[in-house]
């Protein structure tokens, strides 16, 4: 069977991913999967279940065992390493752990979110393009940081800035398509729903979907409107948060006695 | 009060350490026995060095003899300066490819290889080599630190880019970086300080280093200091010597200045 361009009005579209890290033991099994062109999806399930792994599979961070990932009119998983590039470009990711250079300013990691279409002899004079600088103090205030922290080294920050300016960074590229894996699993209650609050705004905005893996099951039935639960690889539950009951989420994390 | 429950012993004896460090002591009583390293032999040595540093004094200030001094220790320095330079300079793309964290395996050997080769043989060893191959002088002497920096500096930077944090470079492969892209923005702003503090203590020793080529024909302040040993002007020794401490002591404050400077 060759692969087949999935219908145009889906953002992103997954069949039969499998990712196997020790042969034979696959963390993904099987996962089909697609997301419509707007609206914030959160993929819930108990840790070690493959969230991450699915996550990072669709931009490639992790290389899918078999499978194909189309975005756009292309197979990623099929791409060789120069196109994958200029792919990912469209993508924005936002991390648990923030994962900015804690050695350069506010501004500088934002503007890594242009290092796919900037040439490095300008990123390495830090001469961007004037419409990217403007861009990136445009996104600080809308992450409702302000210039002022511009020049702030990013180790000068609270967890709660350094995640905002992950998503400026992200939404830097321009994406056609959001991914975030745990982005509020570090951050305290308050700035959890902030958080994610300004990632569903911004999504809005921008209109683009969101794909977010979550651990906290009340924070994503309050920002998604889809909700994907996985378990030991595989996905138990896809529907609208209303549908997701004790009952579901006992098949998603297993046991009962946590429920009551 | 109950008896407290046995419990396995904590703190377990570690007999393999134990008996480790009884065979070192044992090896340097030995080894010290056989070469006549003994105390009568270290007291009448004592007496050759009290007569030998009595000759030193007073140090020695002719005219014709400090301008020697002058032109040897401004080699001496301008080898330091260019072999730090050019170590420095060249050790950067080789610290880069023997990181194993960013290279594919095979780059990361041959370069490791380099590296291990760099380092083997002492600079006065490569000196000599360097003397035979391109004629004494400071080119053979400066060739000779270039080699020493290159071993020690890339081995430092890429033991520090090894222990970087890669998320960051994470992020900037997903943004789509290229490989250039990813190492300006996220590798090189967390190993620039400690690079610079590793390129700094590499000048010091290769001052010291470069004072020690010149015995061996590589230029700089060690041919007139190896010349006033053996005809005995032990007087102008000393004043080699007071120079080149006092040459040392003042760049590592200069040096230790600007490690501070870029923290």
């Amino acid at each position: 069977m060759t692969p087949t361009e999935p219908a145009s009005d889906s953002a992103l579209t997954i069949r039969h991913l499998v990712k196997e890290y020790r042969r034979g033991a696959p963390v993904l099994k099987d996962v089909s999967l697609t997301f419509a062109s707007s609206g914030v999806t959160a993929i819930i399930g108990p840790s070690g279940t493959g969230k991450s792994t699915l996550i990072r599979c669709i931009n490639r961070l992790v290389e899918p065992t078999a499978g194909e990932i189309w975005f756009e009119g292309e197979n990623l998983a099929a791409l060789p390493p120069a196109r994958l590039r200029r792919v990912r470009r469209r993508i924005g990711m936002v991390f648990q752990e923030y994962n900015l250079v804690e050695r350069l300013s506010v501004i500088e990691n934002i503007l890594t979110g242009r290092l796919g279409y900037v040439a490095f002899w300008r990123v390495w004079l830090r001469r961007f393009p004037a419409e990217d600088i403007a861009r990136a103090f445009a996104l600080l205030d809308a992450v409702g940081l302000g210039s002022d922290f511009a020049t702030r080294r990013a180790d000068q920050l609270s967890g709660g800035q350094r995640q905002r300016v992950g998503i400026a960074r992200a939404l830097m590229q321009q994406p056609r398509l959001l991914l975030a894996d745990e982005p509020t699993s570090s951050l305290d209650p308050r700035t959890s729903v902030e958080i994610m609050d300004l990632l569903r705004a911004l999504a809005e905005r921008e209109r683009i979907p969101i794909v977010i893996n979550i651990h906290n099951v009340e924070l994503a039935r309050r920002c998604a409107s889809r909700i994907i639960g996985m378990a030991q690889g595989s996905i138990v539950f896809d529907g609208a948060p209303e549908a997701l009951d004790d009952d579901r989420l006992a098949t998603i994390y297993g046991g009962e006695g946590w429920l009551q | 009060m109950s008896a407290p429950a046995p419990h396995p012993d904590p703190f377990p004896a570690h007999w393999a350490a134990r008996g480790l460090k009884l065979l070192v002591v044992a090896y340097a009583l030995y080894a010290a026995s056989t070469l006549d390293l003994t105390w009568t032999r270290f007291v009448s040595g004592l007496d050759h060095g009290a007569a030998f540093i009595a000759r030193m004094f007073p140090p020695q200030t002719a005219p014709d003899k400090l301008q020697l001094l002058y032109e040897g220790t401004l080699e001496s320095l301008q080898i330091a300066i260019l072999a730090t330079f050019f170590g420095v300079a060249l050790s950067l793309p080789l610290g880069f490819l023997a990181a194993r964290n960013l290279m594919p395996r095979a780059v990361c050997w041959a370069a490791r290889g380099a590296i291990a080769l760099c380092r083997s043989l002492h600079p006065v060893i490569v000196a000599i080599l360097f003397v035979k191959a391109v004629g004494f002088g400071a080119l053979a002497g400066a060739l000779a630190l270039v080699v020493a920096s290159l071993g020690f500096i890339s081995k430092l930077f890429s033991e520090a880019i090894e222990d970087i944090d890669m998320k960051p470079v994470e992020a900037a492969r997903a943004a789509g970086g290229s490989f250039l892209g990813v190492t300006i923005m996220a590798v090189i702003p967390q190993v620039a300080a400690r690079f610079i503090g590793f390129s700094s203590y590499q000048f010091d020793s290769n001052l010291r280093n470069s004072t020690m080529v010149g015995i061996v024909g590589g230029g700089g302040i060690g041919a007139p200091l190896f010349t006033a040993y053996q005809r005995f002007d032990y007087d102008f020794v000393l004043t080699i010597l007071i120079t080149v401490i006092a040459l040392v002591l003042a760049t590592e404050a200069l040096t230790g200045r600007l490690r501070r400077l870029f923290q």
